[in-house]
């Protein structure tokens, strides 16, 4: 989590920790980072995060989540899993590349972010996959078979770790949804913060 | 596709910072753990606290245990080889936990040597007592560290001791000017390369947990005030008088370690802590915190 804030200052707006539901009061923006899912479904549970972030997610505030945090958000999860928000209209399959032994790195192009036609280099951990989405789903990013970046609305979702990487143009990205968001593109400074749930 | 890279390999465990990695021996401790929150569950044989108390020889657990064990929990599992013992590391690679801690809780196999963890795919944790066993540590390939405690104790005075240790030696370095950073990984016979990272960068290179000793909620947030990025509980929960009760209030104090009226909260009525051991009173060919080289 601390990559995302560092990322996220790198490119010039303000994030912070949320740890409890009142520290969402006032956010432009919100990551759900990595993390192991069941223990962010617990986290959720526990600190009663969940109407909050539904709240959130529904008025408009724009909501980035990467990996566990995409599994949190998914609507369809394969697999055992707690209870998740149901956000983002779109079936993910968990470990879908494996367990540790097979996580990996590989050069991915990613449509719509800066310079696209350049590679980005995506870091998948115990990744998950998104299998299906609904049909207001705009796919980003395919591996393989599978989806590993997509957005719907003012939700996007990465199967893998921008922040663990010195490239910092999908926070960029995301700064832009957040930034159209609140209206005053490039001029106000966006307070972005960062999710620990 | 690159497998086994050292962003993939130190990238676990940054997502497991913030979290309380717990010491499991079986399948029913193991759900416990995961329910409570635990980030990632421990196998091994016996706790810290028994192998302590019952001697002989302390090795990786079995097979049987830790599959099981993988199958009952989503949240990573890790599993313990013994210091130098690289055959059961390649057993335990095969098996596909998801990290390897070469401990030293477990007997030595190797008064020498430790793995070299380069050649494996699937990442290690490696305990340290000083900055210059860290950097050993990650010259031979550790993608993560914690510092060791004194395990089975449920006495956190050494895994305060270790854990200032490191942190006062990683802000020193970070105060020297190039031309001393040579002598600087003589006096702490650590590799030059992984010195002049920590000098520049004015931190550790990997996430460093805190080990050995953690036997309450005040505990566990004591060390990530000092600068933990998570803690390992070990026999301080699964030796106390409610486990599910203590682990869940170890979990909430680490997420909340600077908010001492939520510690008092899940504090109150936890029943009896593990009952613990004065260090002064282990001889010192008994203290596991000296076993690495």
């Amino acid at each position: 989590m601390s990559e995302h804030l560092a990322m996220i200052e790198e490119c010039g707006a303000r994030g912070v920790e949320v740890k409890r539901p009142s520290g969402l009061d006032g956010v432009h923006g919100l990551i759900i980072p990595g993390g192991e899912s069941t223990t962010i479904g617990k986290l959720i549970d526990e600190y009663k995060f969940e109407s909050a972030l539904l709240e959130l997610g529904a008025s408009g505030v724009p909501v980035f989540g990467t990996c566990a945090g995409l599994i949190v958000m998914a609507a369809r999860v394969e697999g055992r899993h707690g209870p998740g928000l149901r956000l983002a209209d779109v079936g993910v399959r968990r470990n879908a590349f494996g367990r540790q032994v097979d996580s990996f790195e590989e050069d991915i192009v990613v449509r719509g972010i800066e310079d696209e036609g350049r590679p980005f280099r995506a870091v998948f951990i115990r990744a998950p996959v998104i299998e299906e989405a609904g049909a207001g789903v705009e796919v980003m990013a395919r591996f393989g078979e599978g989806v590993v970046m997509a957005r719907e609305d003012n939700y996007l979702l990465s199967a893998f770790h921008p922040e663990l990487t010195g490239d910092g143009r999908i926070h960029d990205y995301f700064l832009r949804m957040v930034r159209e968001s609140i209206g005053g593109i490039g001029t106000r400074r966006s307070i972005k913060r960062d999710s620990e749930v | 596709m690159e497998k086994g890279t050292d962003t993939v390999k130190r990238g676990l465990a940054e997502m497991l910072k913030g979290g309380v990695i717990m010491d499991v021996t079986n399948v029913e401790h193991a759900r416990i753990a995961e329910e409570a929150g635990a980030v990632a569950v421990m196998a091994l044989e016996r706790v810290p606290a028994d192998i302590r108390a019952s001697g002989g020889v302390a090795r990786m657990a079995d097979p049987a245990v830790i599959e099981g064990i993988m199958e009952a929990v989503t949240i990573p599992v890790m599993a313990k080889c013994r210091i130098g013992h690289f055959v059961e590391a390649q057993v335990l690679e095969a098996m596909g936990v998801d990290y390897i801690d070469e401990s030293e809780v477990l007997t030595p196999a190797d008064e020498s040597y430790h793995v070299d963890k380069h050649r494996f795919r699937v990442p290690f944790v490696c305990g340290a007592i000083n900055l210059g066993e860290a950097l050993r540590r990650l010259g031979e390939g550790a993608a993560m560290l914690r510092t060791k405690g004194e395990a089975g104790t449920g006495n956190v005075v050494e895994a305060v001791r270790h854990m200032r240790a490191i942190t006062g030696e990683v802000r020193r370095l970070a105060t020297l000017p190039d031309e001393e950073l040579m002598s600087a990984a003589k006096e702490l016979r650590a590799p030059y390369e992984e010195v002049v990272e920590v000098a520049r960068a004015g931190k550790l290179p990997v996430v460093n947990f805190s080990a050995g000793g953690i036997a309450t909620p005040a505990d566990a947030a004591l060390m990530m005030q000092l600068g933990a990025d998570g803690v390992f509980v070990g026999s301080g929960i699964f030796k106390s008088e409610e486990p599910a009760v203590r682990a869940r209030a170890i979990v909430r104090a680490t997420t909340h370690f600077e908010d001492p009226e939520l510690i008092a909260e899940v504090s109150s009525g936890l029943g009896e802590a593990m009952r613990g051991l004065e260090i002064s009173e282990i001889s010192k060919e008994n203290l596991i915190q000296f076993r690495g080289w």
